[in-house]
């Protein structure tokens, strides 16, 4: 009764001022410390996620919101999933009555930006590495410079220069296909294996049961086609205000199926080269020469546009701490395809040793970030998009319904 | 000179401000609030009651005029004008394609609310997301949109509008809706209509307001002085049992406690004082704010046991959890002995029988007063828990008198160029009692008359002195 008098009490006194302060209030979590070890990110979201859970206006705008609906507590597991099913569309910042300044304070896609980008580092492996997450900015500007450095270095050791007579777009002739392929496999490779690992790990957390085929074609159309970035509505997510716009739903559409192309390029080119014993240069309407064109093009408009978006997003809208990784990870893409493109352009003039170390420093930089960047997001959210699937198709376990 | 000038910046501000706009008025919209707190109680809101003769989109079933009337003369008690109802309940079953093109969406009934799946449609995203919408579609059509400005009186010339007065200006225009709302947000006027109770208390100082902090009144107290023809008791509003941990303004839906009868409800004294199982919780949460508002120190307690866990909505802030009822009681305060003492009597005199809570089950009380009628159950199950409950104030009936072109009156007779909209009139509907979504049925359909009948006042005028 005191502890209800002092609250009352609080509330009058803020609200006589006016002002805005953080409604009193403890998860069970919070009242119970060390059973589960909530990291304050993970506390402001399970905090987040019981209030939205008493309220449920935006269940209709993404899966977020009906698989919170499905649990009447917030663990650390739990929030992790939700965290990642979460897309930043930002509908339920605008359209939210607790939003600051509101004393409920409530800004879920912040809160889920800030444990998502946590379980990152938290699901890494290497665990040490997990680190990199933090202060992405850094890391993607240090792996670019170094592999930049790398590939310049390496030019003028092995050609005694970077200027050389047209070489009819041989790249070999420049770093041995052999030398490209161990370079390139073996950090693929590795990137392949650390974020497996870690979404492995993450996929264990939360075991919502066996993938049924329907579950998995599921998740993949809704990954594929963005289906939650279309506001629940068709109209779109949110940018600088309260306005819905489909453009983040398109870039995305570009970046994403852009490198899509690029990579069936490189696919395709290989297979050219060890199963036809056709090595590269191709010509121009050769099919690893088209996918490329049209598949760097994507790559060109989709960052832009993407960026674009980025530096007009609502300073409330996602967890401004993180744009650095965001942004980084938008240039590298947009170097990628850029730098493959003018290689492409001028690969019959004498600058091409020159552009194509750039190229593949850029490439290299791209690869050597991609486990420890905001290219996880893509998995996890895969891992959590088909979670989901196998999730709903599943009993609730709550009991709001007949028995 | 502006043609229509509207006063408010909720829904049915917005629904005057747009039709007005599209008949072909300028318009301007006086907002109270600042950007961020715009909208009033709508954005508190999740959907709108719709008649509807047969399945339609987002609808279910059908939904009479009927229908729609006889549950507005239950919950009213009669104390409503079947001529203004009526017409509220034909406008619902228009409206909702017009609020679609300004940007509305809207979506099946949310989880836990398909009681309300036939009557009520949902708005994606809730008031809010319709409010942001609307302003939208305002700012697109020329609406001239000024937040941060409250107005403290009118200008009139006997029963005609002729200007608004800010803090520091004079705003005249051709024709003028109110749509500002009720007085539920200012705390003194709360305290005098309630008075001082036979305790000594001053009910109101514990009632908390479940939306906006800028209702305060201001506009309904100047045309009371203004000698407007008014409607409705001062004490009766829309008023619901809530956490008491609430804060004082805008705790909203999420404050609610729905599992009232899961359990028993106990007052300061640890004493039950109303059937908590009289009927399904959505069609009682409504008169249990009053019902609390009478009990000493405005206080109460839903208390439950462990078999209640999950089959209500979850409530924002834990409940007091406790192994026994002794540690219960101590740690919400209430009497040991006499918290022990009614749960015993209770327990004594429940007849179980098929419990399922989402009938009217034959679980009962026999031989006690206050009787629990259904979905009685021995609290027997640790661990209890329990949840305060103060009342709070969702809205005021007081209002300005209004007819079916939403105008003011004076002595009986309408003036011929201020409208009223919204919770400011909704007394002329609802003199008591309340059904889900009708505060946005009556704000919608008057706020879009006033807006109408505003513009038509406004370009005649016009019209006749060109000529």
């Amino acid at each position: 009764m005191k502890q209800l008098e002092d609250l009352a009490r609080d509330a009058q006194t803020l609200a006589s001022g006016m002002q805005a302060a953080p409604v009193q209030w403890r998860t069970d979590a919070a009242a119970h410390p060390g059973s589960s070890a909530l990291t304050a990110d993970e506390n402001e979201a399970a905090r987040v996620l019981q209030i939205c859970n008493a309220c449920r206006y935006c269940e209709g705008f993404c899966a977020t919101f009906p698989a919170m609906m499905r649990r009447l507590e917030f663990g650390k597991a739990d929030v992790h999933y939700l965290a990642n099913l979460c897309h930043n569309c930002g509908a339920c910042l605008h359209a939210c009555q607790y939003a600051p300044p509101n004393e409920f304070a409530v800004n879920v896609p912040r809160a889920m930006a800030k444990v998502r980008v946590q379980t990152y580092g938290d699901y890494a492996w290497p665990g040490f590495l997990g680190r990199l997450y933090r202060h992405n900015g850094i890391t993607v500007a240090l792996a670019t410079a170094f592999a930049l450095s790398l590939f310049l270095v390496l030019a003028v050791a092995m050609n005694g220069g970077l200027w050389h007579e047209p070489l009819a777009g041989n790249f070999y002739a420049i770093f041995p296909h052999n030398l490209l392929v161990t370079l390139f496999g073996a950090v693929f490779v590795f990137a392949i294996i650390a974020l497996g690992a870690g979404v492995a790990r993450f996929w264990r957390n939360v075991s919502p049961g066996a993938a049924t085929a329907p579950a998995v074609a599921e998740a993949a159309h809704d990954a594929l086609r963005l289906k939650y970035l279309d506001g629940g509505h068709g109209k779109g997510c949110n940018e600088e205000d309260d306005a819905f716009t489909l453009a983040r739903r398109r870039f995305h559409h570009f970046t994403f199926y852009g490198f899509m192309l690029c990579f069936a390029a490189t696919c395709v080119a290989t297979v050219y080269h060890y199963a036809l014993g056709l090595p590269a240069p191709y010509p121009w309407t050769s099919l690893p020469v088209l996918l490329g064109i049209v598949g760097g093009i994507g790559l060109l408009v989709g960052p832009a546009g993407l960026l674009w978006l980025n530096l007009r997003r609502h300073p409330l809208h996602g967890d401004p701490d993180q744009r650095p990784m965001d942004r980084g990870f938008i240039c590298l893409l947009f170097l990628t395809s850029l730098t493959g493109l003018v290689l492409l352009a001028a690969r019959d003039t004498g600058a091409m040793g020159f552009l194509l170390a750039i190229h593949l420093g850029v490439v290299m930089a791209l690869f050597l970030t991609l486990p420890y960047g905001k290219f996880a997001h893509g998995v996890y959210r895969c891992a959590a998009l088909l979670k989901w699937s196998i999730e709903k198709r599943q009993p609730s376990n709550t009991r709001l319904t007949p028995d | 000179m502006i043609d229509v000038l509207v006063i408010g910046g909720g829904n049915a501000a917005l629904c005057a401000a747009l039709m007005a706009r599209e008949a072909g008025a300028s318009v301007m919209l006086l907002e109270a609030a600042p950007r961020e707190w715009r909208g009033g109680n709508s954005q508190h809101t999740r959907n709108l009651r719709c008649m509807h003769d047969g399945p339609e989109d987002v609808l279910v079933d059908s939904y009479p005029e009927e229908e729609f009337w006889q549950d507005l003369l239950k919950v009213t008690g009669g104390i409503t004008d079947e001529k203004l109802a009526r017409m509220v309940i034909r406008h619902t079953s228009t409206c909702r394609g017009w609020m679609r093109k300004h940007g509305v969406n809207f979506q099946p009934a949310l989880s836990g609310t398909l009681h309300i799946a036939r009557t009520n449609a949902f708005f994606m995203g809730g008031g809010r997301a319709l409010v942001n919408a609307y302003y939208r579609s305002a700012e697109r059509l020329g609406v001239h949109i000024r937040y941060n400005t409250p107005v403290h009186a009118l200008e009139l010339d006997g029963d005609r509008f002729v200007a608004a007065l800010t803090e520091n200006e004079r705003i005249p225009a051709r024709a003028c809706v109110m749509a500002c709302g009720g007085f539920e947000s200012n705390l003194q006027w709360l305290r005098e209509v309630w008075g001082q109770n036979e305790r000594g208390e001053w009910p109101a100082d514990n009632f908390l307001i479940r939306g906006t902090r800028y209702n305060q009144g201001t506009l309904l107290k100047f045309m009371i002085e203004a000698g407007a023809d008014m409607i409705g008791d001062p004490t009766q509003s829309h008023c619901v049992a809530i956490d008491a941990r609430a804060p004082l303004y805008d705790g909203g839906i999420c404050t609610r406690i729905d599992c009232v009868s899961l359990g028993i409800v106990v007052n300061r004294e640890a004493q039950r004082f109303y059937d908590e199982g009289e009927d399904f919780w959505p069609k009682r949460y409504a008169i249990w704010g009053r019902l609390v508002a009478f009990q000493p120190g405005q206080i109460a307690y839903s208390i439950i046991d462990a078999k209640a866990v999950g089959r209500f909505m979850p409530p924002v802030f834990p409940g007091v959890k406790a192994d026994s009822l002794p540690e219960l009681a101590r740690q919400t305060g209430l009497d040991e002995a006499a918290l022990v003492r009614t749960v015993q009597e209770f327990n004594a005199a429940c007849r179980v029988g098929n419990f399922d809570h989402t009938i009217m089950d034959d679980c009962h009380t026999e031989g006690i007063t206050p009787a629990k009628t259904h979905w009685a159950r021995p609290i027997d199950t640790p661990p209890y828990f329990a949840y305060p409950l103060r009342p709070g104030i969702t809205f005021t009936y007081l209002g300005t008198k209004v007819d079916e072109n939403a105008a003011v009156h004076f002595g009986g007779r309408p003036s011929p160029n201020l409208f009223c909209a919204g919770e400011m009139m909704s007394g002329n509907v609802l003199g008591k009692g309340y059904t889900a979504g009708v505060g946005m049925s009556i704000g919608t359909a008057f706020g879009r008359i006033a807006g109408t009948r505003a513009a038509e006042a406004a370009l005649k005028r016009t019209h006749g002195a060109q000529l």
